[in-house]
């Protein structure tokens, strides 16, 4: 599952084009694959394409606005109008299988799934685990012997690993 | 990567140009009949407010933290609050039609046109009282976003549903460091204890309904539904880390109403000192 229920060709043909835009951050996986492209309808009006950031003060938004945009145009696809959807809010749960295969191969672990943040559930409780996060997979050796030596790293999104079986440290997308 | 952005502008500055001063783009921001604008955007100032400040206080730490993945990790708390005041102070001036954007609001609005709570204006004296703090106002945010998911205003209950996962992992984060240092050496319990002593009367604050909350019937949070909630979770960080939390202290409305402490306006001043110095300038 690469596209969204795409029900005519121009549509169908965006979220093609879509699935070659990089993520700014993690340029490995499209912006299709991350899940924050979330819908795309043709109207008389043109294109009109949802996008749902992943964090809300992720500097990352304004460039895969800009680059939706572009990017549609470029393909000759007419007018395209390209808008926020801040909800639901984004999960890691909408990371294509094509896109965790795309992460780890770029030595980035994918998040666990499902995430445990409370979206979408109509909890009203303000539980807290503070059991230590379950070890990642190491996306170089497999091993599930690793150890998180910062919760955050380059980006907002992901955390610092070390896998203690192959020695090599590497980066996690955060699961929410 | 970024390129998009420039792309867009002749002069290649960064963002300038792209929606990026909206993050609130093409939602539809209309006010639902029976809600009260200008008392919407008084509470959405609020609470914008409180991640604003929060955020520039944690901001000071940056190159003062004691180790680096601290660094990074009081640095990405910050940015996730900024995000979150972005979205409040936009919905601000879009719900009392006063058209004010989030740059209007940050930067050229006096100290004591400011909102916030004591507890988000407090400069922390070491990293006990900024990890204490940040479990505090996330505790606490946290239980009042997952409230305001199912209020009236559909653009309120959206940014409050993405902050609320957010929030989340703040509070895990700074959970965990209470914790440590208060089961750690005698000196790191000492001093976490102490950034308890101080910290905790101020959540009063927390528990007062400043007067707009009655005007914004099943959009706003009254104290009353998240006080047990937060109170619960605290204590069970608290228990855990061997502190002990004094109980709330007397509210005023102070910071509610505009009055705050005698370094609020130095913070406001650096806050705002780069918008001011260069009026209309983008980037």
């Amino acid at each position: 599952m690469v596209t969204g229920p795409a029900t005519t060709p121009v549509e169908q043909r965006a979220w093609e084009v879509l699935a070659g835009v990089a993520d700014p951050e993690m340029p490995a996986i499209s912006i299709v694959d991350l899940g924050v492209v979330r819908g795309i309808t043709c109207g008389n009006a043109g294109l009109e394409v949802t996008v749902t950031p992943t964090f809300a003060g992720c500097p990352a938004t304004a460039e895969i606005l800009a680059a939706t945009g572009r990017t549609l145009r470029a393909a000759g696809l007419g007018e395209v109008r390209v808008v926020l959807q801040p909800a639901p809010p984004w999960t890691s749960d909408w990371i294509t299988e094509r896109g965790r295969r795309a992460l780890a191969g770029a030595g980035i672990a994918p998040p666990d799934r499902p995430a445990t943040a409370p979206t979408g559930d109509g909890s009203r409780t303000v539980d807290l685990d503070l059991r230590p996060p379950a070890p990642a997979v190491c996306p170089r050796c497999g091993s599930r012997h690793t150890v998180r030596t910062s919760a955050w790293g380059s980006a907002a999104c992901r955390g610092l690993h070390r896998c203690r079986a192959c020695g090599e440290p590497f980066e996690a997308v955060r699961a929410v | 990567m970024y390129a998009d952005l420039v792309h867009e502008t002749d002069d290649g500055r960064w963002a300038f140009g792209t929606g990026f001063t909206d993050p609130l783009a093409g939602v539809d921001t209309r006010v639902p009949a029976g809600i009260d604008g200008g008392a919407l955007a008084m509470y959405c100032r609020m609470l914008g407010d409180d991640a604003l400040v929060h955020s520039q206080r944690l901001q000071e730490w940056v190159t003062r933290a004691p180790e680096l993945e601290e660094e990074t990790a009081i640095a990405n708390i910050a940015l996730d609050l900024l995000g979150q005041a972005r979205r409040l102070l936009t919905r601000s001036g879009t719900a009392d039609g006063s058209g004010r954007s989030e740059d209007d609001l940050a930067y050229w609005r006096a100290p004591h046109e400011f909102l916030s709570v004591p507890l988000a204006d407090h400069r922390d004296a070491d990293f006990a009282e900024l990890v204490a703090r940040v479990l505090l106002l996330a505790t606490w945010r946290q239980a009042v976003c997952l409230e305001l998911r199912h209020g009236a205003d559909p653009v309120l209950a959206a940014i409050a549903a993405s902050a609320a996962t957010e929030l989340r992992y703040h509070r895990e984060h700074a959970a965990l460091w209470v914790v440590r240092l208060g089961r750690g050496t005698e000196l790191s319990h000492r001093r976490m204890q102490a950034a308890v002593d101080r910290l905790w009367p101020l959540r009063g604050e927390l528990y007062r309904d400043p007067p707009v909350v009655a005007r914004l019937p099943g959009v706003a949070v009254p104290a009353a539904a998240v006080r047990d909630a937060v109170e619960d979770a605290l204590s069970g960080v608290l228990d855990r880390a061997g502190v002990d939390g004094p109980p709330p202290g007397p509210a005023t409305g102070a910071g509610r109403d505009g009055h705050h402490g005698p370094d609020f306006a130095e913070m406001i001043d650096e806050l705002q000192s780069v918008a001011r110095a260069h009026p209309g300038a983008s980037w």
